[in-house]
């Protein structure tokens, strides 16, 4: 009983209607003439036909506002995490760049892989995890909270430095666990609407609740510039904003439970192009 | 006595058309005709001003909107439908290559964006378009 | 928010008389005044850049004058025709009287 009125619930959000705001099925993402895997068929094993970054969900004007680097304002916020990069900080006086020298070499395609297993930690890492691991580790500095503005920004700069990258999460080893318990999370029903990730973004892709265009929930331009945010965020901050929906307890944005599914959401995309930091309504 | 729902439509409607309550209506279409008053010194004549807009924008908070008026020498662009209906205004110079100008802007909700130009010569004109705002029933 | 950055897509040469296209962005929160602090309930103070001005070569080329119902991290594109080489500068005046600028120079052929 408490099923059927769960399924009726979605289907009474799902108004399928021609009130949808769809963009043009053929817009391709180029920026700077490169083109992004926006979508590309899945392999056998995917629960879907095809996979789509999120930025095919999104209206001509919003798609738009990606296609230039200087009229996305995501960008401020990664030219921010560069000026971070190369400031020095904690008890070491030193900067990221001190270390690591040029993002765009020593940076390069660490977005793509994430999140991934530390084997020093022996855990599973985020890629804010990585950036605080780094800072106690080797700068002596505070860790930054998760959802600071500093922190967005170096997630944003770094990411970046792999855009246009696949990817290419490692789920075997040490991270299958995790994996496995992102399954579980992705297919659990939570919340006083009783509903699981996989009823929206994998059963209802492409239809409409009320007036959102429900995509895959791929997150592989995250952190990005929500409109509805007004600014930045990341994809746990996306993850609790989808749980409020649903009337859930949220977990916490940095807790196992959100990067073991943030692990298994990256691996049902890959082969997209990492967008970092992309633009989303 | 006692009123059944009808009764009180009828009433309600009766109320409106007597002038006596107010049909839900923008709070600000007094100030908007103020405001383009204020601007213009008079009601402007409509055409000559042209709004590019998204017919749907995904989201109010950021509506890409452009105006162009043919040797305006200032643009002033007001959200009828917002609570305060002021957005900004575009000021053009000799260097301007033309009177055109585009910015994002916050819409509450539907409504219409009012652009009143003011021509070098004083003469005034103005236009309106209506931009559909979807307001999400999730979208975290 | 203490990190307001400015920035402008100027191009750096252009011919005499031509039309160039100038694009500017300011990362700012625009606080309109109408929003509630969600935890204490009060009204947020409206802060926002109130206006824009572009000079070149120390005249006006192009102003704006803002409102609240400007989206946050104000983006203005506007359009200049330019007969001699110089200096675009870009001011935004903040409501709390803080003036951000950025120079370019053109080079006018």
């Amino acid at each position: 009983m408490r099923k059927l009125l769960a399924l009726g619930l979605v289907g009474g959000l799902l108004a399928v209607g021609a009130q949808g705001v769809m963009a043009d099925e053929n817009a391709e993402l180029v920026i700077d003439g490169k083109t992004f895997v926006t979508k590309l068929k899945a392999p056998a094993d995917s629960p879907f036909d095809e996979i789509l970054s999120g930025w095919r969900f999104r209206t001509d004007e919003t798609q738009a506002l990606q296609l230039d680097d200087f009229e996305n304002p995501a960008m401020i916020s990664a030219q921010y995490g560069e000026e971070l990069w190369n400031t020095a900080d904690g008890a070491d006086g030193k900067s990221c760049a001190d270390c690591h020298g040029d993002a765009s070499e020593s940076m390069k395609g660490l977005r793509a892989q994430m999140p991934k297993w530390h084997e020093g930690k022996k855990t599973l890492f985020a890629l804010e995890d990585h950036i605080n691991w780094s800072r106690e580790e080797h700068q002596k500095a505070k860790p930054w909270k998760w959802e600071s503005q500093e922190m967005v920004a170096m997630t944003a700069y770094i990411g970046l430095q792999s855009r246009g990258m696949p990817v290419n999460v490692k789920i075997d080893g040490p991270a299958q666990e995790w994996w496995e318990k992102g399954k579980e999370l992705y297919y659990t029903r939570v919340g006083q609407l009783d509903m699981a990730c996989s009823h929206c973004h994998e059963n209802n892709y492409g239809n409409m609740v009320r007036a959102d265009h429900l995509s895959q929930g791929q997150i592989n331009g995250f952190p990005v510039y929500r409109l509805k945010w007004q600014g930045m965020g990341s994809i746990h901050r996306r993850f609790k904003g989808c749980m409020d929906n649903i009337r859930a307890t949220p977990y916490k944005r940095g807790s196992d439970e959100f990067t073991a599914l943030e692990l298994y959401l990256a691996s049902r995309g890959q082969g997209l192009s990492v967008e970092t930091p992309a633009l989303r309504n | 006595m006692q009123m059944t729902r009808r009764d009180l439509f009828a009433l309600a409607a009766g109320l409106a058309a007597a002038g006596l309550i107010s049909l839900p209506a923008d709070a600000s279409t007094d100030a908007v005709e103020a405001a383009i008053k204020e601007f213009a010194g008079g009601m402007p004549e409509t055409g000559g001003v042209d709004i590019g807009a998204p017919e749907i924008a995904e989201n109010g908070n950021t509506v890409p909107i452009e105006v162009f008026a043919d040797g305006a020498a200032s643009i002033m662009i007001l959200a009828a439908g917002n609570p305060n209906p002021g957005v900004g205004t575009f000021h053009f110079t000799e260097m301007s290559a033309e009177s055109r100008a585009s910015t994002r802007i916050r819409l509450a909700k539907t409504q219409d964006v009012v652009a009143v130009a003011k021509m070098a010569d004083g003469s005034t004109k103005m236009a309106r378009r209506e931009v559909k705002v979807t307001i999400g029933g999730c979208g975290g | 928010m203490a990190n307001i950055k400015p920035r402008v897509k100027v191009p750096k040469k252009a011919k005499a008389g031509e039309a160039i296209v100038i694009k500017t962005l300011i990362s700012h929160p625009m606080e309109s005044g109408q929003r509630k602090d969600s935890k204490t309930g009060k009204l947020i103070p409206r802060k926002i850049i109130n206006k824009f001005v572009a000079t070149y070569n120390g005249k006006e080329a192009f102003s704006m004058d803002l409102l609240p119902a400007i989206a946050a991290n104000p983006y203005i594109e506007f359009s200049v025709k330019l007969s001699e080489s110089g200096t675009m500068r870009f001011e935004w005046t903040d409501d709390d009287g803080s003036v951000y600028d950025i120079e370019n120079k053109i080079t006018v052929a």
